[in-house]
């Protein structure tokens, strides 16, 4: 099944047969021109970042992935920027678009302004390799600081190890991160002290310390109750508004925080 | 974000005042018509209007402060935050508005005056 035929289209009609021939099987979709302001650099060739323009006919149902992969296969080659699921799964495409933190492929043009030039950049804080393409590795480095895998020191179990309803749903929200970086790269804190751990390793940190079946957690409370762990956090909320999986970062890091404060998981 | 970046200025606003506060009071301990000169020449409608700026400025970070400490010590407070934030503006309006109406007529009458 086609998706674009399902757009606007009501109830399905009974007969596609006696459908005027002008509106060619399930209605046009509307095009618009749009202007995709790219922040190129290349260190090859120039130490300084720069805009470049590129002009392009896109549809309605088209999102800003489709715009860079566009000029990237028939205006461009030289484009980089970083994609792999392109559905909002992988977690390769985060990006400062308009000034805000979010997934190319989750951004559908048509809800942005497109009588002004579309801002595309690399996400803030962490350094840029080339385009749109940025240095992950200090955000994995503080990912893999929090231990995020199961640490349980009983015999492993023949079965799976049970867990309740209500004891799943305390950090429900949590294992939603798909590691872009979105909230990280949103932080003022990180923009000034890239020690900071940021939202991200503490959301993952959140997901093991208040699974029933997580026995580590007293070490992650320990590991993030630093410097630059949770204490860093001056709630500015970015994180929460820029993660694109609707994760309560802000609110996760204040639980972790109480959880210091309390030594109660 | 704005909240928070409200918050620091502010914050700094409050600080450069104190420390010009402490500085200014502490004149009195080097001579007291030097200090009665200093505290004189604020009264000008410039200052009254810096004044009015100051408070402006902690009163915003009073409330503002509160509502971080809800954000941080409250179950609900980083859900509720956006509400508090308006709440804080409120609060922020309902003072400032009676203490400028007061504040500003004293400030300007003096003008008059002198």
């Amino acid at each position: 099944m086609s998706p674009v035929e399902t757009a606007e289209s009501a109830p399905e009609p009974a007969s596609k047969i006696e459908l005027p021939a002008h509106l060619g099987g399930g209605g046009e979709i509307p095009t618009f021109d749009v202007t995709l302001r790219v922040r190129r650099y290349d260190p090859e060739f120039s130490d300084e970042s720069k805009w470049e323009d590129f002009r392009m006919t896109m549809y309605g149902t088209d999102r800003v992935l489709d715009a860079l992969h566009k000029v990237k296969w028939e205006q461009d080659g030289s484009l980089s920027f970083r994609r792999s699921c392109a559905h909002g799964v992988c977690g390769s495409d985060a990006m400062r678009i308009n000034g805000r933190n979010r997934l190319a492929c989750k951004t559908l043009l048509k809800d942005l302004d497109t009588s002004k030039p579309i801002l595309v950049e690399p996400i803030k804080g962490l350094p840029v390799e080339k385009d749109l393409i940025v240095d992950m590795e200090p955000f994995f480095q503080s990912f893999r600081e929090i231990m995020p895998f199961l640490i349980n020191r009983d015999h492993a179990p023949t079965k799976e190890r049970l867990q309740s309803a209500e004891e799943r749903a305390r950090f429900d929200d949590t294992t939603k991160c798909i590691l872009c970086a979105a909230c990280t790269s949103s932080c003022p804190v990180f923009w000034t002290d890239g020690q900071y751990f940021g939202p991200a390793a503490i959301v993952n940190a959140h997901r093991f310390i208040f699974d029933s079946r997580d026995d580590a957690g007293d070490m992650r409370l320990e590991i993030l109750n630093d410097k630059e762990g949770v204490w860093r956090c001056r709630t500015v909320f970015n994180c929460t508004e820029a993660c694109p999986r609707g994760i309560q970062v802000t609110q996760a890091i204040a639980e972790v925080k109480q959880a210091i404060l309390s030594r109660q998981v | 974000m704005w909240s928070w970046v409200g918050h620091r200025i502010t914050g700094v606003v409050i600080f450069i005042f104190l420390l010009v506060h402490v500085l200014d009071t502490s004149l009195v301990r080097v001579s007291p018509e030097a200090y009665t000169a200093v505290i004189g020449a604020y009264k000008n409608p410039i200052m009254g209007l810096g004044e009015a700026a100051l408070v402006a400025a902690i009163v915003f970070h009073a409330f503002n402060g509160l509502r971080v400490i809800a954000v941080d010590f409250w179950k609900k407070g980083p859900k509720y935050q956006r509400q508090m934030l308006w709440a804080v503006l409120g609060l922020w309006a309902v003072t400032m508005i009676p203490f400028l109406i007061r504040h500003l007529t004293i400030v300007f009458s003096n003008l008059g005056g002198n």
